[in-house]
């Protein structure tokens, strides 16, 4: 329980978080259309010093409860928090940019993207299924939103309706398996629940039941085949800039969720859910690359690439050990790091009416500017998992996980996937490199879409070099 | 001392270090980039006298190591050294990289300053593959060369090559994976990615057996063997010359390599077992693709294939010793056809890199590879048909080149084992004198056939270093075997020592 205000300060970064996106709610709506700048600088503002505080005291390798238990503190929150801030700061720096062009730069986008990182981090520290749920719908619902941020496009508005509506239904599954859980259980503490899970007998078709609800929950969070059908939809249909966002940063979230539910909450039940995950991995793995193949909207691809990567991401949960854990939370840190990056690249090809985001539009870009082709290159080749770059280590993690936990045939099924997923990333690289370009449209992004762009890109390979810290700050996540 | 430098690390970063300066510099100075490319691959060739000179070939063990913590949470370390497989290969690599520069001067112009990076950074990523000792670190740069090489025929290809690039990277790609897989399983029986630890760990049978076939089908693409081969020509048709150069020269070595590193060491037991698999595979691939590169229309298809089957001599040389060791008699013979084996592979690399540029100098003056559009050739450039009937010589095997050492040594080798299997490796010395002299006799001699002919100019000074200098190895490693021989004699016989002691004792059952 709550006795004095010192035993907030492990939330004070979340804390911080809510207090200055209330203050850019309100400062939004006076601040007119020529200095929204200052929007921009204030959201990013508030990122950085969130990460100050989190970093202030980082808590690897020790666990603190707040509030009895429904928020936690610890190792794999923080380091998932901390990329949490810093994709979600990279995208802004992109977004800027499109918002600019398409005349979308309102301050709803960054006071609802605010909110979605706080929902992340409430459910990164979920310690009780309140807790991991009202952060789940903070998310979602700011994502709802901001998929129909631009009001008078019917395509966003379309898919925005179908996000909202499998979403809604996605929660409510998810609900109900909760309920179901703390029917059985009689407790909404994660810790007690396992607890009470592992020592005396439950019903087990309501247990069943439960289970299965949860993971659906999950995996429709995830993406996962076979509750993926909103993400090509609503990848395709958001403004790019919301796209990136919802690509990269909910992925983090995401494996925080899986972990607090299914890695510690059902514990006792790991042999019943690792098998609907390797289920929907496999499915995942299938489904998003071969159907990636056919794409030619190159969001429309990433987003079918997406369900591929949930699929090895999921590899690395339902091993259910400590280094399966750190292996897909290394996955979803380095696969943000990629996502952003692709994205960014076609927000920095577009400009006032060319959405630069179609394959054919990527035609010869050796040509009109080698240096993005080049960047590029590095990032769909890290995706594809291609070394020397870091999109390799984070497969090689994930398959080592799921050999250890004994499903050799998964990995077959995983690493022959991923040939064919290495087609499609390959043909990108084929247009910019052995295609004639089609079109003058010129670049005119701006200097920081540059820079960021430039860093993102090379962070592919740098990563590489420094991949022992990241894995070790990943496996000391896990003691 | 030049010695206490971390020369290997050089070997690896200073070409993809040169390609980072190349690209910067980029093409609106393209004179100035293609020289810091040569002067970058020059110096890359100059480190392998201090290398060669403080080689120590009294011992097995690895040398010039070099070994730091990479990922430690998984024990990777970027670990390199070299041992007498990897010292000639690493100087087959500088050399043919400085070659294919000097080859590719003036026939690119597109993306000039692209091309010669894509060379720079393909030849660190394949010495790296020669020195690396961490089994991870040696996937990531057998799987980093195929990127650069990607690009090089994707781009400087011919109408085809957006097909071949891609059936090339596939190819390759789908056969490392499975490669990775066993990797993955390697490490977590013994915790450890150091080829060496992998190499000593004791293996139940069955576990060899799933782990040589996973090896195989990564080696054997790479190499290629018959079945899995089919890359190889399309990709060598429509690679430019240098793509082509560097890729008979030394990418198909990294397939042979790659069995005396990983299949053979890692799996002897079921090495053995399977042994007659790989020794069918590679008659066939001697006999039946020297029969099909007799029917080739096209030069380059032509000696593509003839590379397969000199390569197929590369994995029979290897195989035939595990049939020769269990016999304890012919162990001397089996250290011979290993050697040969690896004889075979640096002349190879020099004769097909040569082969393959004879046919881009060519190709720079008429744009075709056709031999129906050749003929009578010598009339017209006489010294450059001087050296292809030199290099002819020594892709049929005469005496003297560097062609005859190594099929010779695995011919006498496996003569050892079954006359019947040496009679038909032998067929190769009719079938490889039949394809090549009948192509050199279709495009070197005989009446000059076209106006396009007529018109040829003789070699340029540039074309010259290029010939002159493969031509120069190719005497030189076939007159006078006995350095090379004895680089890596050490090494021949501490592997076979190791591959005849089996890893099945104490496993129950």
């Amino acid at each position: 329980m709550i006795r004095t205000w010192s035993d907030l300060l492990p939330m004070l970064p979340e804390l911080f978080l809510l207090g200055m996106t209330s203050l850019i709610l309100i400062a939004g709506l006076y601040i007119d259309e020529r200095r929204r700048g200052l929007v921009h600088f204030l959201a990013t503002l508030t990122l950085v010093f969130t990460a100050i505080l989190t970093l202030r005291d980082f808590h690897l390798g020790e666990r603190v409860a707040v509030a009895g238990g429904m928020f936690i503190r610890d190792g794999m929150g923080d380091i998932l928090k901390l990329f949490v801030y810093l994709s979600t700061a990279i995208v802004f720096v992109y977004a800027k940019y499109y918002l600019r062009t398409h005349k979308l730069f309102v301050s709803e986008y960054y006071s609802l993207a605010l909110f979605a990182v706080l929902g992340m981090c409430i459910l990164i520290s979920g310690g009780n299924l309140l807790t991991v749920y009202l952060g789940l719908e903070l998310m979602a619902l700011s994502g709802y939103a901001l998929v129909a941020v631009d009001r008078d496009s019917p395509t966003a508005a379309e898919s925005a309706m179908k996000y909202f509506v499998l979403g809604a239904l996605a929660s409510g599954l998810l609900l109900y398996g909760m309920s179901m859980l703390y029917g059985i259980t009689g407790s909404l503490d994660l810790t007690e629940i396992a607890t009470r899970l592992a020592s005396g007998d439950h019903p087990k078709v309501v247990l069943a039941f439960a289970v299965v609800f949860i993971v659906v929950g999950v995996g429709f969070k995830f993406g996962a085949v076979p509750f993926h059908m909103w993400v090509p939809d609503v990848y395709q249909g958001a403004p790019t800039a919301v796209t990136l966002f919802l690509a990269a940063a909910p992925k983090l979230a995401a494996v925080g969720m899986a972990f607090r539910l299914l890695t510690e909450g059902l514990a006792p039940l790991v042999h019943d859910w690792s098998q609907m995950l390797g289920f929907l991995a496999m499915m995942s793995l299938i489904v998003g690359n071969l159907a990636a193949i056919a794409q030619t909207n190159l969001k429309r691809m990433l987003a079918f690439s997406t369900i591929s990567h949930v699929g090895f991401l999921l590899l690395g949960i339902l091993a259910g050990t400590d280094t399966g854990m750190a292996a897909s939370m290394f996955y979803a840190i380095t696969y943000a790091l990629m996502t952003t990056g692709a994205f960014g690249m076609i927000i920095a090809l577009s400009n006032a009416g060319f959405e630069s985001e179609r394959i054919e539009d990527f035609k010869g870009l050796n040509q009109r500017h080698p240096w993005f082709a080049f960047l590029m290159l590095l990032i769909m080749a890290s995706l594809g998992g291609f070394p020397p770059l870091i999109g390799f280590f984070s497969k090689l993690y994930v398959l080592q996980a799921v050999i250890n936990a004994g499903w050799l045939w998964l990995a077959v099924v995983a690493v022959v996937m991923a040939v064919i997923g290495a087609f499609y990333y390959l043909r990108v690289i084929k247009v910019m490199y052995f295609d004639e370009p089609e079109h003058e449209h010129p670049i005119t992004a701006p200097g920081d879409v540059r820079v960021v762009l430039a860093a993102n890109g090379l962070l592919q390979i740098g990563l590489t070099l420094f991949a022992g810290t990241l894995t070790a700050l990943c496996v000391a996540a896990f003691p | 001392m030049i010695a206490d430098w971390p020369l290997l690390s050089l070997f690896v970063w200073l070409p993809i270090a040169g390609a980072v300066a190349v690209l910067v510099t980029g093409d609106r100075n393209a004179g100035a980039a293609k020289w810091l490319a040569l002067i970058v691959a020059l110096a890359t060739l100059a480190l392998c006298f201090p290398l060669w000179a403080n080689f120590d070939t009294t011992t097995s063990a690895m040398q010039f190591v070099e070994r730091t913590p990479w990922i430690a949470a998984f024990n990777i370390d970027y670990h390199l050294g070299i041992d007498g497989f990897s010292l000639p290969l690493l100087v087959l690599t500088s050399v043919v990289t400085v070659l294919v520069l000097i080859a590719g001067w003036e026939g690119i112009d597109y993306k000039p300053t692209q091309y010669v990076a894509a060379f720079l950074a393909l030849a660190g990523l394949m010495n790296g593959v020669f020195v690396a000792q961490d089994a991870l670190l040696f996937y990531v740069f057998f799987e980093g060369m195929l990127i650069p090489m990607f690009i090089i025929i994707g781009i400087w290809g011919g109408p085809r090559r957006v097909y071949a690039t891609l059936k090339f990277f596939l190819y390759t790609f789908l056969g490392s994976v499975f490669m990775l897989l066993g990797l993955i399983y390697l490490y977590l029986k013994g915790q450890s990615f150091q080829l060496a630890d992998m190499q000593a760990m004791t293996l139940s049978m069955s576990e060899q057996t799933w782990l040589f076939f996973a090896f195989l089908v990564a080696f054997a693409v790479k190499i290629p063997m018959w079945p899995v081969h089919t890359w190889l020509p399309d990709a060598h048709v429509e690679a430019p010359t240098g793509g082509s150069m560097v890729l008979a020269a030394v990418m198909l070595k990294v397939g042979g390599y790659g069995f005396l590193r990983f299949s053979m060491p890692i799996a002897p037991d079921a090495a053995a077992e399977y042994a007659w698999l790989i020794i069918t595979l590679s008659l066939i691939a001697v006999v039946y693709i020297g029969f099909v590169a007799l029917a080739q229309q096209d030069m380059k298809k032509l000696i593509a294939y003839s590379s397969i089957s000199h390569m197929g001599f590369v994995t029979l040389g290897l195989f035939i010793a595990f049939a020769l060791v269990l016999d304890k008699n012919a162990a001397d013979t089996a250290a011979l056809g290993v050697q040969g084996a690896m004889v075979q592979m640096i002349s190879h690399g020099f004769v097909s890199a040569a082969m393959f540029g004879a046919v881009g100098v060519l190709y720079d003056r008429v744009h075709s590879r056709q031999i129906a559009d050749y003929g009578g050739v010598v009339n017209t450039m006489p010294w450059y048909s001087a050296f292809v009937v030199f290099f002819a010589m020594a892709n049929c095997g005469l005496p003297g080149t560097s062609g005859f050492v190594g099929e010779f040594m695995v011919i006498l080798a496996t003569v050892k084992m079954s006359l019947g299997v040496a009679a038909l490796a032998g067929l190769t010395l009719i079938l490889g004198a039949a394809y090549t002299l009948w192509l050199v006799k279709r495009v070197i001699f005989g009446d000059v056939a076209n106006k396009h002919v007529a018109e040829l100019t003789d070699l340029n000074a540039r074309e010259w270093i290029v010939m002159s200098t493969l031509a120069f190895f190719v005497l030189l490693i076939g007159l006078w075997p006995e350095p090379l021989v004895q680089v890596m004699q050490t090494s021949v016989e501490a592997l076979l020592q190791h591959v005849t002691t089996s890893k099945l004792i104490g496993i129950p059952g």
